[in-house]
């Protein structure tokens, strides 16, 4: 079976300093996977080396077995890489709408038409609806973003993801610092995410990750420690030691 | 006859790179310090040239006296106008920042016009700084000469101070990562209005001493504006000696430009700066 | 910082553009109305909607797509000439004149758009600015075809539709001006509300999320580019047909910056701008600049700080802040 997403050899230096080593690392079609790992051991580096937001200094990126390292971020997406930013990335100064619209759009290929009005192309608003409803942002509909509470503006982050419709989903911490209300429906959407959609997960939350993850991946350093079931992550002293040794983050495993 | 045309077209366009540079050194900094788009810095290099042309022409200070003291009123100026009015934009959007600059040119046009008139001013050199100097059998204006000394030991002073004084090295630090530069206790704030009052004091300075180069009227700040923000993109913001590498190489080739082919004009300086910042996009320096 | 960007949201919000509201009639009607209470005017009328047009086409890069440029002037200067230099050399039907002159100033903007738009920030503007000036020369110095300094000479253009001359009175012109306008406007008015428009939005407030959004960021811009080219060639057109003479001040970085003036003092980003800013600034200019154009530096100034510190969204939001509190005031 091909891997869905796969790394060979992936370093990234930042001037002389090697955040991403050699990294080998495969994803299985309809995976459930944690990247976990300690304060600055280069986890969203990774995911911005896998989406193609960084170019990476050797190494290669492979998409269902096909070579895109020399792709832009934008031709990855479109073969459907998505992912959640850690740091809320939206449009601030439009409506909770109009962002999910953006996403529909450009999802759809209706983005560069120019005749027909934006609110004319109904498939594509009732999708913008149904997302909103997912995230329980209907009643925010047209609020301008940069004045929403931070927590629905996480909500808008996934839905915003969610409505490029991913097979591949990459999610940079998408719970943290959130109240326990808007966590909730997030966890929900995660789990009810379908089969089919690969999963890669970078939580602190170790809570999350062991009920979460079917295989967890420790990346330490910019390299990978561990890899196995949640079973056999919690039991490996190497992991303990990394955690324990940098002096620790979040719960431990 | 060609070799010292050649001669004399190095030379005054050494003399014009000189004085591009004492201007737009302070814009480099601060653009790459502040991330500020200041189109209206221009403004502090006219200010320079009528301080001083004021302060010899009807108050009848000495011509060395009247730089100092229009280095030191602009300055004072540039300190003033960054704490009240620049600060306000830092981080705004690039667009307020240009909207911004250029209300400030165009009020200070006005200004000068009212106080001054739409003419330009001449300058009144000394006597001992008129008429011609014979350098290896070949007779240069003495002014310039005294100009390209002059501007090479500032250049030189402001090396020394950018390389080798704790303030140089703040900025360097500043420019590099603002936010560590903080984190390590550097008073950005503090150290922004001092470099600002730095850069427009050598605006000054530079306005000063090329009145005969680039005369002193009212039309100043963005008539010329092009010509020291050229000097900046292409030098490389934030680099202090990428714009005097730039600076050279436009004042002798818009020089040599206007001898050779006096009918294209500065079209090919134009074209030439559009291919570089297409081949660069950051400068020829680039920092970071 | 927030109340800059809360006006701007104001005027970003969606009008849908099969309902018309009653304030979109206004400017139409005003300016039929200024033909009649106004008679003798129609040139500066004219130069007034020429100006709109252009600021228009300004306010597509600079208001949605968020391209700031210091050289717009380049192609309604390419526009102009065009439609000059094509009336020099004997085609002189309006029509034909400006849409070839709207085709030049698009290809000038695909050529200098598909360069400066690799780069952003402070080297965009800078290549923008160096675009504008290198047309400028060029103009000034190729004085066979353009006549430099002094303009070009001797242009005239045949009856509009072969029936209507551009008179001495300057009614042709007016309700030629005037008519190009409101085609071009519907135009615009359909493109910036459609998906294309709103993704203009999108990357004016995140690049780089659009790019995560699987936008083409780079095409995207310069279709904007190229489209605004085309309208700022098409309002050169009409300055050169309309005022049968084209200066070198069309390719000036002056106009460049007027122009960016003018649209800012409206209010960039909501299409309406144009026609408040540029009917504001040009009345204010004609009393105050007659008397002494150091002045009218001094009130251009004061006006654009005044703008940039306390109302960055322009008059629109101006108003719209004064009619909403009005409507509040009312309801209580």
């Amino acid at each position: 079976m091909t891997a869905c997403l796969e790394t060979r050899g992936l370093t990234k230096l930042f001037g002389s300093v090697c955040v991403t080593e050699g990294v080998d690392f495969r994803l299985m079609p309809g995976e459930r996977r944690a990247l976990i790992g300690p304060n600055g051991a280069g986890k969203t580096t990774m995911i911005n080396l896998l989406t193609g937001r960084l170019r990476p200094s050797s190494g290669s990126v492979f998409l269902h077995g096909i070579d895109v390292t020399r792709l832009g971020e934008a031709r990855r997406i479109k073969r459907g890489i998505g992912r959640t930013f850690q740091i809320t990335s939206l449009f601030p100064a439009l409506s909770v709408r109009e962002n999910v619209y953006l996403a529909v759009a450009e999802r759809d290929g209706i983005a560069a038409r120019m005749f027909r009005p934006a609110f004319g192309w109904k498939p594509q608003l009732q999708r913008v609806d149904e997302l909103l409803e997912r995230f329980h942002l209907s009643d925010v509909a047209n609020e301008t973003v940069q004045l929403l509470p931070y927590g629905k503006q996480r909500l808008l982050e996934f839905a915003v993801s969610l409505a490029l419709k991913p097979t591949i989903l990459l999610l940079d911490e998408p719970a943290a610092g959130l109240p326990t209300a808007e966590a909730a429906i997030i966890l929900e959407v995660i789990d009810r995410l379908p089969k089919d959609v690969t999963v890669l997960l970078i939580d602190h939350d170790m809570d999350l990750v062991f009920r979460f993850a079917q295989r967890i991946t420790v990346l330490v350093r910019g390299r990978i420690l561990a890899e196995g079931t949640p079973a056999e992550i919690a039991a490996d002293g190497r992991v303990r030691q990394a955690y324990l040794g940098e002096g620790g983050h979040g719960r431990h495993p | 006859m060609i070799g010292s045309s050649i001669v004399a077209i190095l030379f005054f366009g050494v003399a014009y790179g000189m004085i591009l540079y004492l201007i737009s050194v302070g814009l480099s900094v601060t653009m790459g310090l502040m991330g500020f788009v200041n189109l209206a810095h221009g403004v502090f290099a006219m200010a320079g040239g009528y301080a001083t042309v004021s302060l010899m022409n009807t108050m009848g200070v000495p011509f060395f006296p009247s730089l100092a003291l229009a280095c030191i009123i602009v300055t004072g100026m540039g300190f003033v106008l960054e704490r009240t009015l620049y600060s306000r934009l830092y981080g705004a959007t690039e667009l307020r920042q240009v909207l911004f600059s250029i209300a400030l040119c165009l009020v200070a046009m006005a200004i000068v016009r009212i106080v001054w008139g739409p003419l330009a001013q001449p300058i009144q050199l000394p006597e001992y700084l008129t008429g011609q100097t014979d350098i290896l059998g070949q007779a240069l204006p003495t002014y310039r000469l005294f100009l390209v000394a002059f501007a090479a030991i500032v250049i030189g002073g402001l090396w020394l101070t950018f390389e080798r004084t704790l303030f140089g090295a703040r900025i360097r630090a500043a420019v590099d990562d603002r936010a560590m530069a903080q984190a390590v206790g550097i008073n950005t704030k503090r150290l922004f209005a001092a470099t600002f009052g730095l850069g427009t004091g050598l605006a000054a300075l530079g306005g000063g001493l090329g009145a005969d180069i680039l005369a002193i009227a009212p039309a100043y700040p963005l008539q010329h504006i092009v010509l020291f923000l050229i000097v900046v993109a292409v030098g490389g913001l934030g680099s202090i000696k990428g714009p005097f590498i730039a600076a050279l190489a436009i004042g002798v080739s818009d020089t040599a430009c206007k001898y050779f082919f006096p009918e294209v004009g500065s079209v090919f300086v134009f074209a030439l700066v559009f291919l570089l910042l297409l081949w660069r996009p950051n400068g020829i320096m680039e920092r970071r | 910082m927030s109340h800059q960007s809360a006006t701007l949201a104001a005027a970003t919000r969606p009008a849908d553009p099969t309902k018309l509201r009653a304030l979109e009639v206004l400017p139409w009607v005003a300016a039929l109305t200024f033909y009649f209470v106004a008679p003798g005017y129609e040139p500066l009328a004219t130069q007034v909607f020429v100006m709109i047009l252009f600021a228009l086409s300004l306010d597509l890069l600079v208001g949605f797509a968020g391209i700031v440029t210091l050289g717009h002037a380049a192609l309604f200067g390419t526009g102009a000439y065009a439609a000059g230099l094509l009336s020099v050399n004997g085609i002189t039907d309006p029509i034909v004149t400006a849409v070839l002159a709207t085709l030049a100033a698009a290809a000038v903007g695909l050529v200098t758009g598909a360069l400066m738009l690799r780069t952003k920030g402070l080297a965009l503007l800078m290549l923008s600015l160096a675009a504008c000036f290198l047309l400028y020369e060029v103009a000034n110095q190729a004085t066979p075809w353009t006549g430099g300094d002094d303009g070009l000479q001797g242009v005239t253009f045949s009856p509009l539709f072969g029936i209507f001359p551009f008179d001495f009175r300057g009614q042709t012109a007016f309700f030629y001006s005037l008519g190009v306008l409101f085609l071009a406007f519907l135009a615009m008015r359909r493109l910036v509300n459609s998906p294309f428009g709103w993704s203009l939005r999108g990357i004016r407030e995140n690049d780089g999320r659009m790019r995560a959004l699987g936008c083409p960021i780079y095409l995207r811009r310069l279709t904007a580019y190229v489209l605004a080219s085309a309208i700022a060639g098409l309002a050169g057109a009409l300055q050169a047909q309309t005022t049968q003479f084209v200066a070198l001040h069309v390719l000036s970085f002056q106009l460049s910056g007027d122009i960016l003036i003018m649209l800012i003092l409206g209010g960039a980003g909501g299409l309406y701008g144009a026609f408040i800013g540029v009917p504001v600034y040009m009345l204010a200019q004609d009393l105050l600049a007659k008397q002494d154009p150091a002045n009218w530096y001094l009130w251009q100034g004061a006006m654009l700080l005044a703008i940039t510190f306390f109302a960055p969204g322009g008059l629109t939001a101006l108003a719209q802040q004064a009619l909403s509190a009005i409507k509040g005031k009312l309801r209580r």
